[in-house]
């Protein structure tokens, strides 16, 4: 008992599952499947594909972000479209309404994402399970609905165009859609760095520690309500990014991104996917988009497939398909 | 004075209609720790269905009568063959629910289309009421008086009858109620389906003034998301008090500050959670 931190310490990476983290077999082929598309996709399909493409990549970025807190810190937020779409907001508001420079709209979207996420978590850090899925429902509803009402900041239903283009407002040589999706793949890999950094990190055992079991955690003396703290403002700040780049990708937002449905897409795409996995939520990412994106364009009835593919896959795999097979 | 007086019994409307919707989504959470997504469609499939009726029979009754029932089938169908399977499991379950959602709002598209309409006014029930200076519609009354009437009965079976004491034991601890013989599966079927009629019937009353219109799902879920959170999950009472001050709130911000109407019915509600995470009435 003299050195408590020790004996949790020694038990970290078999004990928590960490030697499944390599992937092989199949999980292998995808990685390397999906990471050629990425890198070398860009330059050899149309743009309307570099664009789906580029819309995988922000919403990769987004769904990993929830993955810390959905699936390693056990926390399910449905409102974390919020910070995704405030970030983007700023950036409009920043832009078009104060004519502000390149380097402080990205920074103040991101900043302005992350305090919010900051303010809200002080709200949010003591709330567990189906609790907190409903206390950040409510939080994204009230975003929603400022961003829907407060038309004199936000445009209303009818949202803020006019956001300028990376190239022109940056004055970077980054014109046209395949240098953009090689910044935005720049980001991805970026973020994706550092958040599996996190995870692996002391402090991201400590996150799953809580999520398996709280109790123990806090017996053993970790103050849980500052990990789960932390958890929430780190994914606020990630989304917050992502948030930004969507604002320069499609040069116009709307409350659609705050909205319930967005943030449940969100939700499916990390759950689907697999949570507690960071690769997961981006298959989750990749393949949400595509099925939206391909079935629009061949069925006015895509809405009712997209249900039905939900219902099924999480029939099929409930534990996401990058955990197909596991446990 | 008249304009607080026509704008309380407007609230007191809402609230009808928000209790009709919450307590099925409420008594479901308390049996199931579901969080119904497809809860919203509900409600809408409940006016589209008692529209196709009464386009066919000319009776408002029978398609009040026919909706509570499909609905209620529908209800018992997704609960019994695609929620069950994921008893322990409630995210599952919300993704379930969300799937279901989708399929509801697409469905509901292909068969009745788009248009929006309303429902017509049952015989008498269409004119309004004077006493004194306010000036009331009728029909509003008689759906504050039927909601009544039907927190009333929702309390008698729970507080008095055998199967409300079943269900308030499932509510309170689900494994021993399942160990004294009670049969949990079924009851949650019989729950779920019930809950989906009672947000089906609020559709049919609700119809004549709200209608039914594409998007009318969501519009109404998150506001039944709010009684149930406000009032406590799986409480009667909860979502009783829950819909009178959303209801209220919803009014009188509407009138007062329009441009932050949301904001006046949603933060009330983070306050409550913040404080309370359980909601007023609801215990963890």
């Amino acid at each position: 008992m003299a050195e408590p931190d020790a004996g949790h310490r020694s038990r970290t990476p078999s004990a928590l599952g960490l030697e499944s983290m390599a992937p092989h077999g199949w999980r292998l082929a995808v990685v390397i499947v999906l990471g050629l598309v990425f890198a070398a996709g860009p330059l050899l399909l149309s743009a309307y594909w570099v664009g789906l493409l580029t819309q995988m990549v922000i919403l990769a970025i987004l769904a990993m972000s929830l993955d810390i807190l959905l699936g390693y810190t056990g926390l399910p937020s449905l409102g974390h479209a919020a910070f995704f779409g405030v970030a983007a907001y700023a950036v409009a508001v920043l832009a078009t309404a104060y004519g502000a420079g390149f380097w402080v709209c990205v920074v103040g979207g991101i900043l302005i994402g992350t305090l919010l996420s900051a303010a809200l978590g002080l709200i949010v850090s003591h709330v567990r399970d189906v609790y907190f899925l409903m206390i950040t429902l409510a939080l994204g509803m009230v975003l929603w609905g400022l961003g829907y009402r407060w038309i004199p900041v936000t445009g209303g239903d009818n949202g803020i165009s006019g956001i300028p283009s990376l190239a022109a407002h940056s004055g970077l040589p980054f014109a046209g859609p395949v240098a953009f999706y090689y910044v935005t793949l720049l980001v991805f890999v970026a973020c994706a760095g550092l958040m599996a950094l996190i995870v692996r990190s002391p402090f991201g055992l400590t996150l799953r520690g809580i999520r398996e079991n709280e109790g123990r955690m806090k017996s053993l003396g970790f103050n849980t309500w500052l990990h789960c703290y932390l958890s929430y403002v780190i994914a606020g700040a990630f989304a917050s990014v992502s948030g930004v780049v969507w604002a320069y990708y499609n040069g116009f937002v709307s409350p659609t991104y705050l909205d319930l449905t967005a943030s449940s897409e969100l939700f499916l795409m990390v759950t689907l996917g697999g949570p507690a996995t960071l690769v997961g939520p981006v298959l989750g990412a990749a393949a949400i988009v595509l099925l939206k994106n391909v079935m629009s364009a061949y069925t006015a009835r895509w809405l009712l497939i997209l249900g039905i593919v939900y219902i099924v896959a999480i029939i099929a795999a409930p534990k996401g398909v990058w955990n197909l097979g596991r446990r | 004075m008249t304009y607080l007086i026509t704008q309380t019994l407007n609230g007191l409307f809402s609230a009808a209609l928000l209790f009709l919707i919450a307590s099925g989504l409420t008594l479901a959470f308390g049996v199931m720790r579901i969080v119904n997504i497809a809860h919203g469609s509900f409600y809408m499939l409940g006016v589209y269905v008692a529209y196709s009726v009464i386009l066919r029979t000319g009776s408002l009754l029978l398609g009040a009568l026919v909706a509570i029932v499909v609905v209620g089938s529908v209800g018992f169908v997704m609960q019994r063959f695609f929620l069950r399977r994921f008893g322990s499991d409630p995210l599952a379950q919300m993704m379930m629910t969300m799937g279901f959602a989708l399929v509801f709002r697409d469905a509901a598209l292909m068969i009745w289309g788009g248009d929006p309409f309303t429902l017509q006014y049952p015989p008498g029930l269409s004119g309004s009421m004077e006493i004194g200076e306010v000036v009331f519609p009728v029909y509003r009354l008689f759906v504050i008086f039927v909601a009544g009437l039907v927190g009333v009965a929702l309390w008698m079976v729970n507080e008095k009858t055998l199967v409300g004491a079943r269900l308030r034991a499932t509510v309170d601890d689900p494994e021993m109620a399942s160990a004294t013989g009670i049969n949990v599966a079924l009851l949650s079927g019989l729950v779920f389906a019930a809950g989906a009629g009672l947000a089906a019937f609020g559709g049919v009353m609700g119809g004549p003034i709200l209608g039914g219109y594409a998007g009318l799902d969501f519009d109404l879920l998150p506001l039944a998301f709010v009684v149930v959170i406000v009032g406590g999950m799986g409480s009667l009472k909860g979502a009783v008090v829950g819909a009178i001050v959303v209801g209220m709130i919803d009014n009188f911000g509407k009138a007062l500050v329009p441009e932050l109407s949301y904001f006046t019915l949603f933060a009330p509600m983070v306050l409550v959670l913040a404080i309370r995470p359980t909601g007023l009435y609801g215990r963890a």
